[in-house]
């Protein structure tokens, strides 16, 4: 047995080793340099364990994912910190809501640049999130085992939507507090259906909703409150819970959507060292022996590489450029605040933010159908794609399946001409209602340029199911048309558009008022 | 080509449970109706009961100088009222599409949001909105017009000094 040393020089000695001792207790393993270590850094790690400890080489390659649905974490991210930041100063009453806004824009140090980053990362989880849902589409990556992902996804989607409309209304300005009352009269669109059965004073789903969001009749200061807990606790919360589940899923599930020839197309891997130098990790093990759909199950690893470095490497580079456009644009364009709310005057016109304006344009022509059947229809529709749609050819690649890449330019034609010509017929001629000023509503609900341009979809759609003999042609040919169509819609929503939701080639030829 | 996990029976069947035993159904029972009790219970407190939005009842005096068929908004709301020879009556201003104002216009009135137009009597020569405008309920005490927003009548209805 050793001597011991003196108490208080034994006592040095530890406080001497704290340091080192420190970084033992919290590494665990030591410097990632062989493939046992970097496995080790994964899953010994919190918040890098829900990646696999290893990647296929598929999975990596740029044009698998453009790293989109990393850029919607990222932006994801950014809208959290700078959040909590704006909410040190956010006062939730109105009026004093508007004022502590301007006081963020010009009074606090950093905090318009705060309130430009928060604003645009917010824009850009909008448009990533659109993208990734694309990408995820066209690479036919939502196929079995993968359609409950493809579900969480949809969620994500709707949660990411529901956070920018509830944000919108903060600032209470001008252009919040009518974009608000505009989107809840939608969710009290039901009524325009019961009002036409005359069930109303029965059955109001719409009246229940619109209070229920509102708390109250009109947009006030109760409804603030709500939009305040739904934007910065609610739906946050919910999107953080989802977001877990997605990733967890998608590890769950095997990794990413790949070619079964994968391997085969890649060919050997170039400047890898060789894999399992060391004794294969627990993990590994495990992973081969849980039945199912581990990456490595049935096929050698040589086509898998550690995620640390190069996924952990592939990530940061587009966490990075995230921030990096985001910054740029909250340094040169600022985000709009307009005048304070004034309940009896609207905007004219009264615009919701862009990527609603589609919706707004559908519901210029039918509230209840533009504002919650169409998007019903839409999100069910998507929602069943995977249940449809159980081929296999063409997983994993893009535009993959029947008809390819032809299939997606013929249907993105047909979807272009047919949402320009339904619109432009609308714009210069009217509708219904200005052929028969007493048709009943129930059918302008029903038949409306809106609804006549899903028919046309549906229907186009189906023909392509029944041509190429394949679900998968048929959804390609749908959810093309249905892009085409969101586009459309949103473009002349936003630049089209002006005072009377009248059309204007330009909103230079606006009249003056 | 057809995948071939369709054919094997679903992973969730393979081992059946004895389900069926009386205890174990109204355990699950019990729980299932205490969630949605719980529920309910949670739902008593976001919905609405008592809503504190100003009063729709209002008085104002109509100006001496109002033609017929001129409007007049009074300061703060959103109505419209009118004079004529057969008295004095009220429209609301609330879009019946998605609850924008409309404004008034030389041919009735234009709603800035999704270009809904009325006719001078409320009803609808245009656009997405579904229903006319309401006429609200008025009364005349003195010069001054009692207006009720939560009154509504038929349109035509207008009220006499
Ligand atoms: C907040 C929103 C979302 C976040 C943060 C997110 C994040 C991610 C990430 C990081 C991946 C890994 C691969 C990649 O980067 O593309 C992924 C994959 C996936 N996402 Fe999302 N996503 C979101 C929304 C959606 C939506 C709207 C859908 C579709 C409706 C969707 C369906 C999927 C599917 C099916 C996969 C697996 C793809 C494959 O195996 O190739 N996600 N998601
Ligand atoms: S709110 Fe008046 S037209 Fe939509």
């Amino acid at each position: 047995m050793e001597p011991r040393q003196a108490p208080l020089k034994e006592l040095w000695s530890h406080l001497r080793e704290t340091p080192r001792r420190f970084k033992e207790s919290a590494f665990r393993s030591g410097p990632p340099v062989t493939d046992r270590a970097r496995s080790e850094f994964v899953f010994n790690n919190l918040f890098l364990h829900i990646h696999p400890v290893r990647v296929h080489r598929w999975s990596l390659r740029w044009r698998t994912t453009w790293g989109l649905g990393v850029a919607v974490t990222a932006a994801f991210l950014l809208t959290l910190i700078t959040g909590v930041l704006l909410m040190l100063y956010y006062k939730p009453y109105p009026d004093v809501a508007y004022q502590s806004i301007k006081d963020i824009h010009y009074v606090v140090p950093t905090g318009r640049f705060i309130r430009n980053i928060h604003r645009w990362a917010a824009n850009l989880m909008v448009v990533t999130v659109f993208l990734h849902m694309a990408r995820v589409f066209y690479t036919g990556a939502y196929r079995y085992p993968r359609e409950f992902n493809w579900l969480v996804g949809l969620g994500l989607l709707v949660l990411t939507l529901g956070l920018s409309f509830t944000g919108y209304l903060l600032p209470w300005d001008q252009l919040a507090y009518w974009a608000i009352t505009i989107g809840a009269n939608i969710a009290q669109s039901p009524r325009e259906l019961t009002d036409a059965l005359g069930i109303t004073p029965y059955f109001d789903p719409g009246g229940w909703m619109k209070t229920l969001l509102l708390g109250g009749p009109e947009v006030g200061d109760e409804s603030l409150i709500r939009f305040y807990v739904l934007h910065v606790a609610v739906l946050p919360l919910a999107l953080v819970v989802l977001m877990g589940v997605h990733f967890w899923r998608i590890r769950k599930d095997g990794g990413l959507a790949r070619p079964e020839d994968a391997d085969a197309l890649l060919g050997p891997p170039r400047d890898l060292y060789p894999v399992f130098t060391d004794a294969p990790t627990k993990t590994y093990h495990l992973a081969a022996i849980v039945r199912g759909r581990s990456p490595a199950v049935n096929r050698g690893p040589e086509n898998t590489i550690p995620s640390m470095p190069h996924l952990f490497y592939a990530e940061c580079a587009v966490f990075m450029l995230t921030v990096f456009l985001t910054v740029l644009a909250a340094i040169f364009w600022n985000a709009p605040l307009k005048e304070i709310a004034n309940p009896a005057v609207p905007e004219n016109p009264a615009k919701a933010p862009w990527y609603f304006l589609g919706v707004q344009e559908l519901v210029s022509h039918s509230a209840f159908m533009g504002g919650a059947g169409i998007p019903l229809i839409v999100i069910v529709g998507l929602g069943l794609i995977p249940f449809l749609d159980r081929e296999t050819e063409g997983t994993g690649r893009w535009f993959g399946g029947p008809g390819g890449q032809r299939l997606v330019l013929v249907s993105a034609v047909f979807g272009l001409l047919s949402v320009i010509a339904i619109e432009a017929f609308a714009i210069q001629f009217g509708w219904l209602r200005q052929w028969f000023p007493d048709i009943p509503q129930l059918i302008i609900t029903f038949v409306n340029p809106g609804t006549l341009l899903v028919v046309v979809y549906a229907i186009f759609s189906l023909g392509i199911v029944h041509r190429y003999r394949s679900a998968r042609a048929g959804a390609v040919a749908l959810f093309t048309c249905f892009l085409c169509g969101f586009v459309v819609l949103t473009i002349i929503g936003v630049h089209f558009r002006g005072p009377n939701w009248g059309f204007y080639w330009s909103p230079a030829d606006w009249p003056k008022h | 080509m057809k995948d071939d996990h369709t054919t094997v029976p679903s992973r969730l069947a393979p081992e059946p449970v004895p389900r069926r035993d009386f205890l174990g159904l109204s355990a699950l029972g019990a729980f299932v109706s205490a969630l949605f009790l719980a529920f309910l219970g949670i739902i008593r407190l976001p919905r609405v009961v008592v809503s504190a939005s100003p009063s729709r009842k209002f008085r104002v005096k109509l100006p001496e100088s109002l033609q017929p068929g001129e409007p007049f908004v009074p300061p703060g709301r959103n109505v419209v009222l009118f004079r004529d020879s057969e008295g004095v009556y009220a429209i609301s201003l609330v879009c019946t599409h998605l609850g924008c104002i409309v404004k008034p216009s030389p041919n009735g009135f234009e709603c800035p949001c999704h270009g809904s137009r009325f006719a001078p009597d409320g009803h609808v020569i245009g656009g997405p909105a579904p229903k006319p405008l309401p006429w609200l309920a008025v009364s005349l005490e003195g010069n001054e017009v009692w207006v009720d927003g939560n009154v509504i009548v038929q349109p035509g209805t207008k009220a006499r000094g």
